[in-house]
This record gives C-alpha cells, structure tokens and sequence, in this order.
C-alpha cells in the first residue's frame, strides 16, 4: 500500500531539497571556516593557534565552560523534578519563567547584568563596597553565560520527566528505596540521556557565547576574551587568518560534541539491545 | 496482618475524595474495593500504602499506628496499574531492586539476592526471561514481574491497583487464578482495586462497593449479590433494566406495559430487573404484561443474550434466555414477544 503523499517525485524532490539546503547553510560555511583558517598554510594557523593571546582565550572559554555546565546541570535537574514532581501554586508561571533567557536577545541580558552589578548597579554598588568586582572580569563573563544557558537542561528534562511520570519512582520508594537511590537508580537512568543532550547543549553555547559576554567583559586582552570575543577582535584588526584560527578551533570543538553524543548513543543503544 | 482504616477522608482541592470512611480488613483476607472511576477507590488504596497522606483520621497495621510512618518504613507491596517496572532494568533487577534497596546491615548477601529472586521468578514462571527489558515482554508477563518484584520483600500486606486492568480477557482470568493461589501460598493480606464487578466478586473473600468516595456496602461476594443494600449497589453489581412508572389499580404502570404487585412495596415507583429474571414468552402473563420487540441476538456463552427495545423502556432492556428456550422461541429481530418477571427488586430512592 502506499501512502499518502509518497511519490517518486515527491520523494526525490524533498531529498534534494535538504541536500541543497544542507550543502548551502551547513557545509559550505564549515569548509570554508577551515579554508580560511589555513589559507596562508600552516604556519600562520600554528603561529595563530600558539599565540598567548589565543591560548589564554581558549583557557577562558574552557574555565566558562566548566563553571557553567556543572552549575546548570544541577539547576537544571532540581527545576525539572519540582516542576514534573510538585504541584504548588506558581508552576506555570515558573515553567514559563525558565524561557526567559531564550526569549531575551543575550545583548540585553549582557546589558541587565551591568546594570545590576556594575559599580554603580543596585548590587554592584554593595559588591564594590566589598572589594568585588564582577564587571569587566571573568566572573561576571560566567554569571551571565550561566544565565544564557540555563534553560537548556531543564528543557530537555521537563518534558521526558512529565512523560515518564512518578509511577516507577513511587514503586522504589514502596520497596524501601531512600531519595538517594531512588535518584541514583530509577530517576537517573531513566533520564540520562536528555540530561547528556542538554549538557552538550549547555556546554556548546557556554564556548560559544558571544552576544551577553562582549558586554560584560569589556575587552582586555588576555584577561576577559574569550574565543569568541577573540574571532571578533582579530577580524576588526584585519588579522583574517588568526579570526579564522580561533573560529576554526570553536569549529572544531563542536565538532568534537557532536561526535561523543553519536558515540554515546550508539553505544548504549547497541548494549540495550544485546540486553 | 489485619489492616485498620478509621474515619479516613482526603480531599484534593475543591473535591472529596474521600468522605471519613473506616474499614476493617482481617488477616490474611482478600479485599475488593469496587466502584466506577472517581468513586476514590485507588485514593484509599495509595493512603493504606502511604502514597498519600489522609486528611483526618488514622491507619493501624495490626496494632501499629502507621498513619504517619513513610511509605518506605510501611512494608507493604504495591502492584501499579501500569506496572511501573523500571524500564532500565533487567527483569532480574527488578526484582531484586527492594532487597538491593534495604540498608547495608539489613542487606542480605548478593548470593542470597540471587537465591531469592531466582526462586520467586520461577515461582512467577519467568526465569527463563529474567535477563530481559521489560519493554521485551508481554502484558502478562510484565504484570507477573511486577507482582515478584512486589513480593521480594516479603510484604504482610499486598495492594493491587487494577492489577488486571489492561490485559485481555484470557490472560486476566489466568492470572487471576494464580494471585488466588500466591494468595494461599504466601498467606499475606491484600487489598485490590477494580472496576470490574466480576473480578471483584471472584478473587475477594469480601468486597467493598465504593462510590462517590463513600463505602456503600462491606459483604461477601454471595451476600452482595443476593442482598444490595441500595440501588446503586444493585445497578453495579450486574445488568440491569429498569421499569417505572406510574401505581394504579393494583399494578405499576407505564403506557401499556403493567406489572402486577401490592401497593406496600411501591414507595418509588420504580422496580429493576435482572436480566436471567426475565422469561421471553408468546402470551403475556396474568401478572405482567410487558410486550417488546426482539433488536438483537447474541448466541455467546451459557445463554442467550437477547436485547430488547419497546415504546414504554427509557432504555432498551436485556433478557437471558436459555438455549432450549431460545431453539423453541426462535426470536429472530423484529419479532415480538412477551416479557415475564420471575422476580424484581425495589429500593428506597437514592438520597444524594
């Protein structure tokens, strides 16, 4: 039998659309990254790539990337369960509440945070009394990079934890099982691979965040630029090749995710089937 | 371990879920709580298990108070309606997973977890399958891992929310001989949730009929049947066809249908029915005179299901017959016949 809306040329037309499509909006900017990158032959690249400034860059993306994928991870995880385990009063609001950070451009947010912790900010203002300064600095780079970010977790969780219910979490706890294990063996398991996605998400936009950071950090070289902000700041300066260089490397480690989470899921995905 | 519900009520919101209800269960009994959807049947089975908490009154497990001791300390078994094995998890990990789950200085050996799982999965005939995902197995079988897993630990008391609910018929009745039996076996007391009148009457050794989160009657599945103590009881317990109408000149009136009766039993001018308390015949009686009109015919089972439609019912009725009768009468759609009451039962009006 055949269905609806399948037809040779239906099928093929469609097939060549995506090709097309692909080719143009994903492929060809990605060669060309690399093209550019290594235009003037390695030696630049490596010269580029081994810069101080580089190498401090990729040292600031990575210390983002590492304060804000563990700190999401765990906010992610706790708004999920109370959002897909409790009823009170606000839920809805709440769960709208958590898109916030995709809905708002990230230059805005950038914006909000200097007000509120700049020197002069309503917080900013106790902060500096006391010595902190979060603006133009790495830390104020990470709070705002965290607030980008942090839907990503929560958003793969809510919907898998609500589909899946609290029925089998009920049935460990009915057999004795502490929060713990129950957390540890039933919840878990059953959502670990949304939780794997939303972590590579968080973690591939904490690299690659650009907007809400180039507000915060102020532009010091070699203190508050991050791979990024470096890109931007090489291409203004006419240095294409070194642009190209960090923008390959940012390339690359995405790349890099894409490839763990394919292998991930074929992994498991092969186990739970010789199970 | 006898189970004590006294003066229990819940309410979620703006609704009563329960109104203050009590219930003895003795030891080692088999309890059916039957009623329609929202009748907070399965609320008073989650507040026993302590999945949820009673708004007033208290639990006792034997003499132990339990109202306010967690579910995890409570050591019952629960069997969910959708099972709610844990996906991940090997059949053999599912069973072991309470035992798995108790504190290390109550922990048995991992040698004695083997044990005592490869036995209760033999018992549960599912050994060959323990490796599997639950995803790999049948209704059946899932429900059957479900109810080992239940009983790993060794629960006095045992609770079974639809346990039966979406398997299909050939499966349900097996496995329902089989809980009797692990019954017996295991001699622990369970409490079971259905909406099924059948299931209710067959497994329990007393049924608890709900509605409207109030309990309506507490009996044996034979005094249920025989003495309801109320029309909603009645109209659950089995089909039922309804005759009202108006009371004059000795008989119970409606259009041109009559039953004949004294006036002393006839406060609600309604009578119901069952359906093998109808004889179809080809002249009417001097006691009734219910003429209808055959519309269907369904030749299943032990008798003959006959529905029957005519102007004075609300709606259509259901008389069976035997099949010596049904050979004899031929009642074939269309044709008309004549309906004739054995017996019927009244009740005082329903007070809600």
């Amino acid at each position: 039998m055949k269905r609806i809306g399948d037809g040779a040329a239906t099928r093929l037309g469609l097939i060549a659309l995506a090709v097309i499509m692909t080719t143009l909006f994903l492929v060809i900017p990605l060669a060309g990254i690399f093209y550019q990158a290594f235009a003037e032959g390695l030696a630049p690249f490596w010269q580029n790539l081994t810069s101080n400034f580089t190498r401090e860059a990729i040292g600031l993306t990575l210390l983002i990337a590492l304060l804000t994928v563990p700190v999401n991870l765990i906010f992610g995880i706790f708004l999920a369960w109370l959002v897909t385990r409790f009823t009170f009063p606000g839920r809805r609001i709440l769960q709208t509440l958590i898109d916030i950070p995709f809905a708002v451009s990230p230059v805005v947010a950038g914006l909000l945070y200097l007000l509120l912790y700049g020197r002069t900010g309503w917080l900013g203002s106790i902060l500096s009394e006391h010595d902190v300064q979060l603006m133009f600095a790495w830390p104020g780079m990470v709070l705002v990079t965290i607030f980008v970010t942090c839907p990503f977790v929560a958003r793969e969780l809510i919907p898998l934890m609500q589909a899946q219910g609290s029925a089998e979490e009920e049935a460990g706890v009915t057999l004795g099982a502490s929060g713990w294990t129950l957390f540890r063996r039933i919840t878990l398991p059953n959502i670990r691979w949304a939780l794997v996605y939303g972590v590579i998400l968080t973690n591939a936009r904490a690299i690659g965040e650009f907007g809400a950071v180039s507000v915060i950090s102020g532009s010091i070289r070699g203190e508050t630029i991050n791979l990024p902000l470096q890109v931007e700041l090489l291409y203004q300066d006419y240095n294409t090749v070194g642009a190209f260089t960090s923008a390959a490397l940012l390339a690359a480690l995405a790349i890099v995710t894409l490839m763990i989470k394919a292998l991930l899921e074929w992994h498991t995905h092969r186990r739970e089937e010789t199970a | 371990m006898s189970i004590t519900v006294s003066d229990v009520s819940r309410r979620f919101g703006n609704t009563t879920a329960l109104h203050p209800l009590s219930l003895e269960i003795k030891k080692g009994e088999m309890v059916g709580l039957l009623g329609p959807s929202g009748s907070g049947k399965t609320t008073l089975l989650r507040i026993i298990a302590g999945l949820e908490a009673p708004d007033s009154g208290s639990i006792h497990f034997g003499d132990r108070d339990v109202t306010h001791v967690h579910v995890r300390k409570r050591r019952v078994g629960f069997v969910f309606q959708h099972y709610a094995l844990f996906r991940h998890m090997s059949v053999f990990e599912n069973v072991a997973f309470g035992l798995r789950a108790r504190p290390t200085s109550e922990r048995p050996s991992n040698a004695e977890i083997r044990d005592r799982v490869q036995h209760l999965l033999e018992r549960v005939r599912l050994d060959a399958l323990a490796k599997r995902l639950p995803s790999q197995l049948s209704g059946g079988q899932q429900q059957r891992v479900a109810l080992a897993r239940a009983l790993a630990v060794e629960p006095e008391v045992l609770l079974l929310d639809e346990p039966f609910g979406a398997l299909d018929a050939r499966v349900r009745l097996e496995l329902r001989r089989w809980l009797r039996h692990l019954h017996e076996e295991f001699g622990f007391t369970s409490v079971f949730v259905t909406h099924d009148q059948e299931e209710a009457l067959e497994l329990s050794d007393r049924v608890v009929v709900m509605s409207n989160g109030k309990i309506e009657q507490i009996d044996t599945p034979q005094a249920l049947y025989r003495a309801p103590a109320n029309r909603f009881v009645f109209s659950f317990l089995g089909e039922t066809n309804r005759f009202g109408g108006e009371y004059r000149e000795g008989k119970l009136q409606q259009g041109n249908a009559w039953i004949a009766m004294a006036h002393s039993d006839i406060a609600p001018n309604e009578v119901l029915l069952r359906p093998h308390e109808l004889m179809l015949t080809t002249a009417p009686d001097a006691k009734a005179h219910l003429p209808v009109t055959v519309d269907a015919v369904s030749p299943v089972g032990s008798d003959v299901r006959v529905e029957l439609t005519a102007d004075w019912m609300d709606t259509p009725w259901l008389a069976s017959i035997t099949h010596h009768d049904f050979d004899r009468l031929q009642p074939a759609r269309g044709a008309n016949f004549y309906l004739v009451p054995s017996r019927w039962h009244q009740f005082a009006p329903e007070t809600s």
